[in-house]
């Protein structure tokens, strides 16, 4: 039984390794493809599920293979099974099938018919792995796969400044949410000393025997994964990117953002809920969050003028509820709610054309001129006032762009002297010296060992936040955030235990990814009289396999798992001491900004609008 | 400050005047009519207007010199027509010359409107995106306030116009629109001009014009519905009051508080920074050699196709033998897509007679279903009419509900019980809907329309009973006139068959926020039953027909009109008033009825061939079912291609016609010369065939030169703005034009207007209204004139008629039109029937 396991994940990853071979003009044959393997997995899925129940419902576990050891550190895949991933299994196996079968007309002759079933296929394997997942790492991998998918289905109309622009932004809060889940994972290595498995945090005397001691991580551990699930549900504050991600075409904007990829914060608490639930301020801060949620996005929702706006924030509003749900240990209604939701909001957003005749048709017969509601009946300066900040969906995009991404800029404009020979010029001897200040490190002092790491990890985060900020050079851009590898690895080396081997495998796909971008970015300058990072440039447009590779070496660079950077990220942690937390939040922070980053330049370089005009381009408003 | 009375540079009323005629003027989706894109350059000629249009605004305004050239190799564009174009305006020895540089020239495409240039300097001189900051909140605004009825709490104060609601509700809350004091404080000076904000803004005098079209540019959707609004509040059920003007000021307060809290007040107006100012929008705009390329290119692009058809037509003058017996006479709409379903109608009864003319059928009148309060014109949309025609009994209860689309699911408590309890029903829906289509309340159906067994006021006994200011009914006498004139225009004044069909059109589709545009454009965007039995039930009235007889048109009493609708999606036809039919009229009709739906199911066969997802090959039945299950798919974007591909219009006996096959590409007005010897009934013909066929040919053509800009981009991404519009995402503008999947086989050519009558009285029939005469002057409508005696063609050029020869002698005869439909997919060449 448990090596059926495998299944669920080889499916969906066969498939999409397929649909990537197939030809892209050939609709038929990537429409069949993804429907056959979507349909094996939901036909799969049910057998197994239904064999699972006359089993009497077993967790299963099953420790896969390693992907690295050293002394004291093993990165493993784990896999698992319970009720929790039942359902969530049937209810995404269920709606992708229908929503893929739903595309292969809707999309015909679109141009990008292949691009859409690959991301699909892509997505649909992040879910798989993620609601499969074992432990924090095997999460991650999933987790990862999800924020890339969904940046590039939100960004399908590439060549149009709003669906990209927005792209980024939901990749932004994702990154947020990855910075909890980095940290969670980094604290809980301490905890635990180990990779933790899930199955052992459904241990109860085990979690309790850990927590005693410890409370305090216990706390940040589970702030972390709050955040993490926040960001990914769109509770507060994160709220305003849902709406936004609804920028491809509507099929897939009924399944992720108004069903599946939206409740996986709920899934990461439903899934970390043995771990939290002795700590009950931890419990009602949930509820808190949920209950905030859905009393502000209820409102909004009730404002919207747009058809899926309205179903994006009513969707949050049931979410948040879920998360009281979750909080209050109600598992059961907690899931029934999760598939209910996500079958009502696929629904209603798929027919949401349809809205036009059928309220217009409505109102022919039946019409009120402007319905009283029980906001009418509030004193007026309260009604105008609520509804003015429903309107304006209560500053939350404004509010995160204040209190996150306009400092973060603001600092790294602070580096504007810097141009691509000055950096050179300035950090490659720096570098150098902080080189040979390594190899004599046993001569310096004690405090040095304290202070260097932290220093030389501010000088990363710099160079990320400047990379952020540029708006110049995107060569200059894409060094500073090789840079930032280097310049932790250094950090990570001044504690000890990190051996050579580690950081060349930590910096191996570094190099590599970071080579191949900068090539990339170097041929395109060469081709192209003007590349900046000013303005969405398009070259996309004239330069699609250019893009590609870009697009894989930006996944490189970020510590994507298809290199071992990726695994190298989470062994720094791992050699990151319990009572660094100055440290880890800059690495974590860097990491995070760094994917944001490459994102940025990605998207700029690549996507949004052409700047040559010999074509049809769209209005930047439209 | 002061409201200035004078302005020598910046007259606000005039400006205002000159940008609403050029902002698009797409009315709200439920009143979607086609109409010239670029109707605010119609005074110019065409291709003046195209460069004209470019170069102001940005447009695509033609195919790309690739397409066309790519055309060229396909054989779609003759190498004969391209020499002939090139010779008529260069002359013959420089055909050589301009064939290399049509063919080979190297030219820069690209397209750099003028539009937006002084407005960029926000982001050179003072690096900020006021588009970025001001647009989502403004878009928001307008948007909830013109709200149809999406929003569950609607704006709150509605009905005092646009600035004084944003007034009231600036006034009375501990929130705002605005970040910084001064825009506050400006918004409730009463007083505060246009001119005055741009003083703030622009400082320039001579710059405000320039940059009032730049700001309003850079959301053309959203200041098109509310220039639309301001003058036709009407098309709203829920009316608001709102002006272009009053956007404006808005705006510009946006823009200024925008402004403000990123400098703290502390900034200069642009034109201080400006270093020299852009090229003016009008400025004239220079003649290339590329623009006359690409006019070369356009024009042998279109006469490659004319000339096909005019070739064709010749080859077929041996008058066709009708006889004098005819088993039916049936009443189309003129609309390109019922070419087809006539021209197989005749194949099946090869003794019946059909007609084209425009889908309602001269009869002009506001239709109030039984149960709705309010009414909807069914008539074209320039005209208003005075009578009321309402249903009076309804056997079925009309509206069908669907909890899917309640407003209960978004509010938090009952949308937490309806997510665990409808959640689990959705699923199955969907499930259904994907594997199972079928008519649900979510589609839109033609039939749905009027109750088939209904009764309807159509006789008017009493011209005092009037509803809201309209006559309630037809008196006799306004029966007799509007169908004498019906029948005179399509030339039918005698010899009539038993049974005279006249037949309306709509459609049926679902998930389609574009479906009154799929509807009869004659009846509004409704469809034409109430219209199809209104009219047979005054040519059936016997005093009506009394006094038809006095006036020269004598209906044999055994003759009966009998009211019809076909539905274009799903090629279905419905009859109705048929128990009034006499034993031998029913008895008839059965026979007719039978052959009709034959016909509609070798029409739905013919269609299908550009359905990837039909096989053509199937049987007939088979292929009808499909394209039935096609029109109440969730997931199929073309239930059906509506005009796409409409290029002719023919105005004439069906005898010039009936041996061709048109692929579905011409609108049909029957019309017969005999009959109007002084072109009176012509020119009402022409004044309506312009603007008709010619907005819908004009509005195809330019969504398909750029969809982006002229179009609404793909409609897979379309979120519904209050129930008035599409826009992209939920910060996007509104998207005029038509989506791409209703244009993307549409080959872009002008319409040409097919004229059976004599050129002078053709002359004289466009002459009469100024602005058809347009149309045909600035060449936005190509028009031939078939001299009905010698069958020569004569081609109107500059104000004259000049006598044309097809290049093309003899084209090809067709011998099964089934399996050519079965083997091809691309837009066909003119045949010859067998």
């Amino acid at each position: 039984m448990t090596s059926i396991l495998h299944f669920f994940i080889l499916i969906p990853l066969l498939g999409f390794l397929v649909s990537l071979l197939l030809p892209p003009k050939n609709e038929v044959v990537i429409s069949r493809s993804a429907i056959f393997t979507v349909g094996l997995q939901l036909l799969t899925a049910v057998v197994f599920c239904a064999y699972w129940l006359f089993q009497h419902t077993p967790t299963i576990e099953v420790k896969d293979f390693s992907l690295f050891s050293s002394p004291g550190y093993e990165f493993f895949i784990t896999f698992y099974f319970d009720g929790i991933t039942a359902v969530y299994l049937l209810v995404g196996a269920f709606l992708s099938f229908l929503v893929t079968i739903y595309s292969r007309a809707y999309l015909h002759r679109e141009a990008g018919y292949k691009r859409f079933f690959n991301t699909i296929l892509f997505f649909y394997l992040g879910y798989n792995v993620v609601i499969f997942s074992g432990n924090f790492e095997t999460l991650f991998v999933g987790w990862e796969i999800l924020g890339i998918s969904s940046f590039l289905l939100i960004a399908f109309y590439r060549d149009r400044y709003l669906p990209v622009k927005n792209a980024i932004k939901v990749f932004s809060v994702y990154r947020i949410g990855d910075l909890g889940l980095i940290l969670a994972m980094w604290a809980s290595h301490h905890l635990w000393h180990e990779n933790i498995t899930f199955l052992k945090l459904s241990n109860h005397e085990l979690v309790h025997e850990h927590l005693q001691n410890h409370s305090w991580v216990g706390i940040f551990i589970s702030l972390m994964i709050l955040l993490a699930a926040a960001a990914k549900s769109a509770q507060l504050p994160f709220s305003a990117w849902l709406p936004r991600a609804m920028e491809g075409p509507t099929p897939s904007s009924a399944i992720f953002y108004g069903s599946l990829s939206v409740h996986f914060g709920a899934f990461l608490l439903l899934r970390t809920f043995p771990f939290w639930e002795e700590q009950t301020s931890v419990r009602i801060l949930i509820a808190l969050l949920g209950i905030i949620t859905s009393a502000i996005a209820t409102p909004i929702a009730r404002v919207q003028s747009s058809v899926k706006s309205q179903i994006a924030y009513a969707s949050i509003a049931q979410i948040g509820l879920i998360f009281v749900e979750i909080a209050a240990g109600l598992e059961v209604i907690a899931l029934i709610h999760f598939a209910g939701n996500a079958f009502l909001r696929t629904y209603q957003l798929l027919v949401s054309p349809s809205v036009v005749s059928y309220l217009i048709r409505e109102q022919f017969y039946n019409y009120v001129p402007r319905q009283h509601t029980f906001e009418d009946s509030l004193p007026k300066k309260l009604e105008y006032t609520v509804y003015l900040l429903s309107l304006k969906e209560w500053n939350l995009d404004s509010f995160m762009n204040h209190i996150v991404w306009k400092p973060l800029r603001r600092v790294g404009r602070k580096l504007d002297f810097l141009t691509h020979n000055r950096l050179l010029m300035l950090f490659v001897p720096t570098f150098l010296l902080a080189l040979i200040a390594y190899n004599f490190q046993d001569k310096l002092s004690a405090q040095s060992h304290v202070y260097f790491p932290i220093l030389f990890a501010s000088i990363g985060l710099l160079m990320v936040l400047k990379s952020y900020s540029e708006r110049k050079s995107p060569q200059m851009s894409w060094l500073l955030l090789i840079m930032n590898h280097f310049w932790v690895a250094l950090a990570i080396s001044f504690n000890e235990h990190f051996t050579l081997e580690e950081v060349l495998f930590y910096l191996s796909g570094v190099v590599i990814a970071g080579a191949v971008g900068y090539a990339c970015l170097r041929r395109l300058k060469l081709l192209e009289p003007k590349v900046d990072l000013n303005q969405f440039a398009g070259h996309v447009y004239e330069h699609p396999k250019l893009t590609l590779v870009f697009l894989l070496a930006a996944m490189g660079l970020m510590g994507f798992p298809i290199t071992p950077t990726f695994i190298g990220e989470d062994l720094v942690f791992s050699h990151i001491h319990e009572d660094q937390i100055v440290l880890a939040f800059l690495c974590s922070i860097g990491f995070v900004f760094e994917g944001i980053a490459i994102v940025r330049i990605y998207g700029r370089v690549f996507l949004g609008p052409h700047t040559k005009h010999y074509h049809e381009t769209a209005y930047r408003s439209s | 400050m002061k409201a200035k009375t004078h302005h020598p540079l910046f007259d606000e009323h005039e400006v205002l005047h000159e940008l609403k005629h050029f902002l698009p003027a797409q009315a709200p989706l439920k009143d979607f009519i086609h109409h010239n894109t670029l109707h605010a350059f119609q005074h110019q000629n065409f291709y003046q207007a195209l460069r004209n249009a470019s170069a102001f605004f940005g447009y695509k305004v033609t195919l790309t010199l690739d397409e066309y050239r790519e055309r060229y190799r396909q054989n779609r564009i003759s190498e004969e027509v391209l020499e002939r174009v090139i010779a008529e305006r260069k002359g013959k020895e420089e055909v050589g010359v301009w064939k290399r540089k049509a063919l080979t020239g190297n030219y820069d495409p690209t397209i750099s409107g003028r539009i937006g240039l002084l407005r960029d300097n926000w982001k050179k001189q003072y690096r900020i995106d006021l588009d970025l900051l001001v647009h989502p909140l403004f878009f928001r605004v307008v948007c909830s306030y013109l709200d149809q009825g999406i929003s569950i709490w609607g704006f709150p104060v509605a009905h005092k116009g646009f600035l004084s609601s944003i007034r009231e509700m600036e006034r009375n809350t501990f929130a705002s629109f605005f970040k910084a004091e001064r825009a506050k404080k400006l918004l409730f000076n009463e007083n505060c001009q246009i001119s005055d904000l741009l003083k703030l803004l622009i400082g320039d005098e001579s710059l405000y014009k320039q940059y009032l079209y730049d700001l309003q540019f850079a959301h053309q959707g959203w200041s098109g519905i509310v220039s639309v609004l301001e003058d036709q509040p009407q098309l709203l059920l829920d009316r608001k009051k709102i002006s272009l003007r009053e956007l404006i000021i808005f705006e510009l307060l946006l823009e200024i508080d925008a402004l403000d809290d990123k400098y703290q007040g502390n900034w200069a107006p642009l034109a201080s920074r400006l270093e020299t100012p852009p090229t003016p929008i009008f400025a004239k705009v220079p003649y290339t050699e590329f623009h006359e390329v690409i006019e070369i290119w356009q024009e042998a692009f279109e006469w490659s196709f004319y000339d096909q058809v005019l070739a064709g037509m010749k080859q077929g003058t041996s008058p066709t033998n009708v006889p004098a017996s005819k088993t039916f006479q049936a009443m189309f709409c003129m609309d390109d897509r019922e070419c087809s379903i006539r021209r197989y109608v005749e194949q099946h009864d090869p003794h019946c007679q059909t007609f084209g003319t425009p889908g309602f059928f001269g009869v002009e009148f506001y239709y109030k279903p039984k149960h709705a309060n309010s009414i909807t014109k069914q008539c074209p949309a320039p005209v208003t009419p005075t009578y009321l025609i309402k249903e009076l009994t309804n056997e079925k209860e009309k509206r069908e509900r669907d909890l899917h689309f309640t407003k209960y699911s978004h509010t938090l408590l009952r949308g937490w019980l309806i997510s665990q309890t409808l959640g689990f029903w959705s699923a199955l829906r969907l499930a259904l809907t994907i594997f199972k289509p079928s008519l649900s309340p979510a589609t839109s159906s033609s039939f749905k329309h009027m109750d088939e067994f209904s009764e309807l006021t159509i006789e008017n006994t009493n011209p005092d009973e009037k509803e809201n200011g309209l006559q309630i009914g037809f008196t006799i006498e306004e029966m007799a006139t509007r169908v004498e004139n019906l029948l005179r225009s399509i030339g039918l004044v005698e010899q009539f068959a038993p049974l005279v069909y006249a037949v309306g059109h709509g459609s049926t589709s679902v998930n389609n926020t574009h479906y009154a545009g799929y509807d009869c454009g004659a009846c509004s965007g409704r469809p034409g039953s109430v219209n199809a039995r209104v009219i047979s039930y005054m040519a059936n009235h016997p005093k009506v027909r009394l006094l038809l007889r006095e006036r020269g048109i004598d209906i044999p009493e055994t003759t009966q009109f009998l009211g019809a609708l076909h539905d274009t999606t799903r090629d279905e036809i419905a009859f109705y008033d048929t128990t009034s039919l006499s034993a031998t009229n029913a008895a008839l009709h059965q026979q007719n009825e039978a052959n009709f739906n034959k016909a509609l199911d070798f029409n739905a066969k013919e269609r299908s061939r550009r359905f990837e997802s039909i096989d053509s090959h199937l049987p007939v039945e088979k292929v009808h079912e499909k394209i039935r299950r096609r029109s109440v798919s969730l997931f199929e974007p073309r239930p059906e291609l509506n005009h796409a591909t409409n290029a002719l219009c023919i105005v004439g006996r069906r005898d010039i016609s009936k041996h061709l096959f048109l692929d579905r590409r011409s609108f049909m007005n029957s019309f017969d010369y005999r009959v109007d010897p002084e072109g009176n009934y012509l020119t009402t013909i022409l004044n309506a065939v312009a603007p008709v066929a010619g907005g819908i040919n004009l509005e195809y053509y330019f969504s398909r030169v750029d969809n982006q800009k002229l179009g609404a981009g793909t409609k897979l991404a379309h979120n519904v703005m209050g129930l008035f519009g599409v826009a992209n995402g939920i910060d996007g503008d509104l998207r005029p034009g038509l989506p791409s999947q209703m244009i993307e086989v549409h080959d872009p050519v002008r319409l040409m207007v097919i004229v059976e009558h004599f050129p002078s009285v053709v002359l004289r029939s466009i002459q009469k209204s100024a602005a058809t005469y347009e149309w045909f002057m600035n060449q936005w409508i190509h028009l031939i004139v078939v001299e009905p005696t010698t069958q020569a063609f004569y081609l109107f050029k500059n104000g004259e008629f000049v006598e044309y020869h097809p290049i093309k002698q003899a084209i090809e005869v067709v011998q099964n039109v089934p399996s050519l439909v079965e083997a091809h997919e691309e837009n066909l060449p003119i045949y010859l029937l067998q």
